[in-house]
């Protein structure tokens, strides 16, 4: 595959400094899982910053060993793709609080010799923010060229231009939001209260009980699945098709849709880490620049010299393109560089990891403007 | 890059170092020449995708909005200058696009193609057939332009609605003045560019 990154190995930073974070808890020493692609210029100024979603991992691009699947951005990330690997430096970490390697709940305390579990301290797309500046210093970069993230990502790239201004030329916000609304902090307590009401969940105390709340965590992931698609996605999918013939008039499935969702929950469940997945439901409704910064948010943005590409997508109801609107107002006000785009695409949120012609040659014209 | 020279009037009517909202920007080509050439800070407004690709790939801002559903993104006073080159004539609701602009900016400027130029006026009044002339090729059935007016019905409609016209100038095909545009604008000018507040 000559469109590919090929064969990945994830890097590990490891750093012994302690990390205040913005709850006023500490941890002692992070360890940071990343990966990286393409190859860093002399000049070091072609580093590009790629912030995961809720779900999402450090493997975004090319194939680890033996892996059938690529990395959750492949079609977006490598040679002469949108992110070109050609041309930059793509750096992408796992976040702190995370269950694919970097310090989380399935991580071990050092101070008591166990699991974190659920005594992990909720994190922030601030605290998250921090550490990746933390891998930016230990790279040697000094500014990345491009910050890019979808949904969570794409909070942690406005982020950045807030936090540290002096370090991002451009930021790309994808399906985003400047905060969310009741609505979407009401789906995330649904989310967490299937996971906290499964017997198995022990008070976040599974991995020492050798348990796991799967049942809860795939409701979660299966109600998450629903808010990511879109009515007309999942009609042309599904429609009402059945599995049989007729109906068997019983609560087993029955509709394909229905096993559709099971399927996604069960094969997300042991795949994931169930801490983590109220971790990332926490700091998406934590978060709300506007109301942290205050009156200094302006001048803050003012004062970056950070250029700014909002997009979204007309059938995300999840975080519609008003919510985006809302962003792209803000940065209008403060004088900001900024373009924004509404895609033309009936995949729902999660359409900012599907393929699209527009959608990518967006991304592509942005990447390489003049 | 050779520059459309309506944009190069345009752009000589803005001060540097000044605000200024394009709507229907196209390409981004007007920003672009502000941008280099007076060091404005703007935006494009544009509803087509293939535009804003163009735009962006340009260095410029765009900003994906449809003018004919309303600018209340923009608040009052926000711009120095708000202008509409050469897209008067597709727009829905052309009186309450100009009020949305007025309260945007400090001073807009408004072009159009003037229907009232003698080729138009020939088509129509030889032929019997409606105009189809270099600055307005579409025929009746396919055209964007839903509001054309003369340059006669512009100052008209400006008058009535106490618009204040600073400044205008009207060209020829080639985009120049000569006598004969300076005597009968109405007749030989072919496109109207208007500065108001």
């Amino acid at each position: 595959m000559n469109n590919s990154v090929g064969t990945i190995e994830p890097k590990k930073m490891v750093s012994n400094s302690p990390l205040k974070l913005v709850s006023g808890k500490q941890l002692d020493n992070i360890e940071l899982v990343y990966e990286t692609y393409g190859e860093l210029n002399k000049e070091k100024n072609n580093a590009i910053l790629i912030c995961h979603a809720l779900s999402g991992n450090h493997h975004a691009a090319g194939y680890h060993k033996d892996d059938k699947k690529p990395g959750w951005w492949d079609n977006m990330i490598g040679p002469n793709k949108p992110i070109d690997t050609e041309k930059f430096f793509v750096v992408s970490p796992n976040n702190i609080g995370g269950c694919h390697g970097s310090t989380g709940p399935k991580s071990v305390n050092p101070k008591t010799n166990k699991f974190f579990g659920s005594d992990f301290p909720i994190v922030t797309v601030n605290d998250w923010v921090n550490t990746q500046k933390i891998l930016m210093d230990h790279l040697g970069i000094a500014s990345w060229k491009f910050v890019i993230g979808g949904s969570l990502g794409g909070m942690q790239s406005f982020q950045w231009a807030l936090q540290y201004p002096e370090n991002i030329n451009n930021s790309i916000i994808i399906a985003a939001a400047p905060k969310l609304t009741a609505q979407n902090i009401a789906f995330n307590e649904v989310a967490r209260q299937a996971i906290m009401k499964d017997p198995d969940w022990k008070n976040g105390k599974y991995l020492e009980n050798n348990t796991a709340p799967n049942q809860g965590l795939s409701l979660a992931r299966m109600l998450g699945h629903i808010t990511y698609l879109s009515d007309e996605s999942m009609g042309e999918k599904f429609g009402r098709e059945l599995k049989k013939s007729k109906l068997d008039f019983n609560f087993d499935v029955e509709f394909q849709i229905e096993s559709y969702l099971r399927y996604q929950g069960e094969k997300f469940a042991p795949n994931f880490d169930a801490n983590t997945y109220l971790l990332m439901t926490k700091a998406l409704d934590y978060f709300d620049p506007v109301k942290d910064y205050g009156d200094s948010l302006v001048e803050k943005l003012k004062s970056a010299n950070t250029n700014f590409l909002v997009l979204s997508f007309t059938s995300d109801w999840r975080f519609p393109p008003i919510r985006s609107k809302e962003i792209v107002k803000l940065l209008m006000n403060c004088k900001k560089n900024i373009s924004y785009t509404e895609i033309e695409s009936g995949g729902g949120h999660d359409a900012f990891l599907m393929e699209n012609n527009d959608y990518f040659e967006v991304m592509k014209n942005y990447l390489g403007k003049n | 890059m050779a520059f459309r020279k309506d944009l190069l009037l345009i752009s000589s009517w803005i001060k540097p170092n000044t605000t200024v909202l394009d709507l229907g920007c196209g390409d981004g080509e007007l920003i672009k020449i502000l941008m280099q050439q007076h060091s404005i800070h703007g935006y494009g407004v544009e509803i087509d995708l293939e535009n804003i690709k163009k735009s962006i790939k340009n260095g410029v801002n765009v900003l994906q909005m449809d003018i004919d559903s309303g600018l209340s993104e923009f608040d009052s006073n926000s711009f120095d200058y708000v202008v509409l080159a050469q897209s008067l004539q597709v727009v829905k609701n052309p009186k309450k696009l100009i009020d949305e602009m007025l309260r945007i900016g400090k001073e807009i400027i408004v072009s159009f193609p003037n229907m009232g130029h003698w080729s138009s006026r020939l088509d129509l009044f030889l032929q019997g057939k409606m105009p189809v002339t270099k600055n307005l090729p579409y025929s009746w059935y396919k055209t964007p332009n839903i509001h054309l007016c003369t340059i006669k019905d512009f100052i008209i409609f400006c008058k009535e609605n106490n618009y204040n016209i600073i400044e205008k100038s009207i060209t020829n095909n080639d985009q120049k003045s000569n006598i004969a545009v300076e005597l009968f604008p109405n007749l030989f000018g072919s496109v109207a560019t208007f500065r108001i507040n």
